[in-house]
């Protein structure tokens, strides 16, 4: 059985969550939300035979019933989201948030996507792309041994943010910090992100230095550091180790390059695929607990 | 050339510029020394932060002496005419940051972008100019893309609140034509309330034609640093300049001699090696790239054993841009793994 889902948000991250949910076989994508009749995702998903509204969540809400959704995914931006969560939640749907809003417990599927099971909770935030690129690597590192201090460097090609990520970048920095402590396992976290405008369009690259507390354990981490590569590989096959784990005093440094698969945008977006796949991996794992009757949904009054 | 009677306003970069050369180990007794020689100076602005800016304090960018408010609550009561900007990078910086520097004193903020992502500095100049702060909007690594692309992104600066736009030379690799086209073009395309900078850097040894060709072109604003002291070769030297601008005519209200012995007495003395054109530095404005790549190149270099020159070369091919210092380790060790040498 397939859980029926709807999208909120017709930009990049919107439409490319569209096609990837379509491959599940768990997630049936039934709905895409935007605020643009002209948008270029609403036209494709209409399509690919989707029902679209363009008149934001308010044009969802009366449908949910009827066509049975009961897992959407936040795709708009960090302002918006409170407000989309609430209405959505109240109708009983689970919300996979994709903006750097994080109302919610943040999920990086590799690291704590299990963490999540049982809890009943509806409203679950994906930190960023920057956050889903790196923090996997600070758990590698931080499951060897402790971490004094985490940083993360996420640089990005130009044509792969949208407006909302643009006006929103504080957000983005700040919640990816809070994450790389949090999820990571990192005392203190830093975010930084760069974009940059080179053509042809670099891949994602991310650099995560760690500083762990006592002397770095060189085999445990570069075992731990290609383990978790394979991890996330399951569900983004072009995140590649380019460089390290370099180990230097008590800093401990991976380079990572990010390539994705190109459903929607090219493959230098790897941002865009490492939050929807990673997103669309969260859905699928409550999609079976919902299917096994373990999560009841029901609607919250918050 | 007649810039007679113009009226200049020089902004030192020593203590934010000049971190860079310093790897952010400036002293509070030092920044205090300069900022309030430059005050006796008559030097009417001063920019202390690390030398990425507000929040640059990072395994990335090296970490400081001291934070950012301590350096600010330490040099802005100490002055009495010279005011104080904070420089911000947005995606390393955040609006958190830019409050507590207006509660530290300070009267200008300059937000930095690459010069085509100039939509990422909304937030921050919205919130200077709502602040009432002097809000400058600073594009980066000039250079790289034609006049008329980059005044779309000033522009848009201008349109969240930026009172005054820089053409920023990142990589020193401007000649003065190329000053001369972009100020002269912003100059005539923004509003005419709007002033223009320009920030040079002195790799090819052009900071100070540069900045006569830009005040001859318009600009009102120009950055430069006592004894140079900036990445790279340095920024334009300014007392070089305010010396130039003196025999030219043009108005600037710093006092030559005393803006002269603050370099030499307390600038020159405190720097850890001298800053000059040397082979690195004449790399990066011949190449195109980031000025404070340099001493990163040079510490990578020597690590993994590849010459610096090399390491420069190929992040200028990889068109890279402001703040992806994490990228010269991962050059050097490419370049490193390539030639079959150790630690790669």
């Amino acid at each position: 059985m397939r859980i029926r889902a709807a999208i909120i948000g017709s930009g990049n991250i919107g439409t490319d969550l569209v096609i990837k949910a379509r491959r599940s076989k768990t997630i049936d994508p039934a709905w895409l939300v935007g605020i643009d009749p002209a948008s270029d995702g609403l036209r494709r998903a209409r399509e690919l035979g989707l029902q679209t509204t363009h008149e934001g969540v308010d044009g969802l809400l009366p449908h949910i019933e009827k066509d049975k959704i009961q897992i959407a995914f936040d795709a708009t931006s960090a302002h918006a989201h409170a407000e989309t969560s609430r209405k959505l939640r109240r109708k009983g749907v689970l919300v996979i948030d994709l903006t750097p809003a994080a109302i919610g417990p943040y999920c990086i599927p590799p690291v704590n996507l299990k963490d999540h099971v049982g809890k009943r909770e509806m409203d679950v935030n994906m930190v960023s792309c920057g956050g889903q690129a790196t923090i996997p690597m600070v758990a590698a590192v931080s499951r060897v041994q402790p971490v004094e201090y985490a940083e993360i460097v996420a640089t990005v090609a130009s044509k792969s943010i949208g407006p909302g990520t643009r006006q929103n970048i504080d957000e983005f920095t700040r919640t990816t910090a809070a994450a790389v402590a949090s999820v990571g396992g990192a005392k203190k976290g830093k975010a930084i992100i760069i974009v940059n405008p080179a053509e042809p369009p670099l891949m994602m690259r991310d650099t995560i230095h760690c500083l762990t507390e006592s002397d770095p354990d060189v085999e445990a981490i570069t075992r731990s550091v290609h383990d978790m590569i394979k991890e996330v590989q399951k569900y983004v096959p072009g995140y590649t180790l380019k460089n390290g784990p370099v180990f230097d005093g008590r800093r401990v440094t991976t380079f990572v390059e990010v390539q994705g698969l190109g459903d929607y945008l090219p493959k230098y977006a790897g941002n865009l695929d490492i939050m929807t796949a990673a997103a669309l991996r969260t859905a699928e794992m409550f999609a079976q607990e919902i299917a096994q009757g373990t999560f009841v949904l029901e609607p919250t009054l918050d | 050339m007649d810039l007679k009677g113009k009226k200049v306003i020089l902004h030192d970069m020593s203590l934010r510029d000049g971190m860079h050369p310093k790897r952010h180990q400036i002293s509070l007794e030092q920044m205090i020394a300069v900022a309030t020689g430059l005050d006796a100076a008559g030097v009417p602005l001063v920019e202390v932060t690390h030398g990425d800016g507000l929040g640059g304090a990072s395994i990335n960018y090296g970490f400081p002496a001291h934070t950012d408010e301590q350096y600010l609550r330490a040099v802005v009561p100490k002055l009495r005419r010279t005011k104080v900007s904070a420089l911000l990078l947005p995606g390393i910086g955040t609006v958190d940051h830019l409050r507590m520097a207006a509660d530290c004193g300070v009267g200008t903020i300059r937000v930095a972008t690459h010069c085509t992502e100039a939509d990422v500095s909304q937030q921050h100049i919205g919130l200077s100019h709502k602040l009432g702060l002097d809000t400058v909007g600073f594009l980066m690594m000039a250079h790289m893309v034609p006049p008329e692309q980059m005044l779309v992104q000033a522009k848009l600066m201008e349109s969240y609140g930026a009172n005054c736009i820089y053409i920023t030379d990142s990589a020193g690799w401007m000649l003065p034509d190329d000053v001369t086209a972009r100020v002269g073009l912003f100059r005539a395309e923004l509003a005419p309330s709007t002033e223009v900078g320009f920030h040079g850097h002195h790799n090819l040894s052009m900071g100070v034609a540069n900045s006569m060709a830009a005040v001859e072109a318009g600009a009102s604003r120009i950055d430069g640093s006592v004894a140079g002291l900036g990445a790279g070769a340095g920024n334009t030297p300014l007392e070089v300049f305010a010396a130039v601008l003196d025999r030219m005519g043009a108005v600037t209200g710093v006092d030559l001699y005393k803006i002269m012995d603050v370099a030499e007495d307390i600038v020159v003395p405190l720097m850890d090696h001298p800053i000059r054109v040397d082979r690195d530095a004449l790399t990066l404005g011949y190449a195109g790239v980031y000025s404070s790549f340099l001493l990163f190149a040079k510490r990578w270099g020597e690590k993994y054993g590849v010459p610096s020159r090399d390491i420069l070369v190929e992040l200028g091919r990889r068109k890279t841009i402001g703040g992806q210092e994490d990228m010269i380790e991962d050059v050097a060790l490419d370049i490193a793994r390539e030639r079959g040498l150790r630690g790669a």
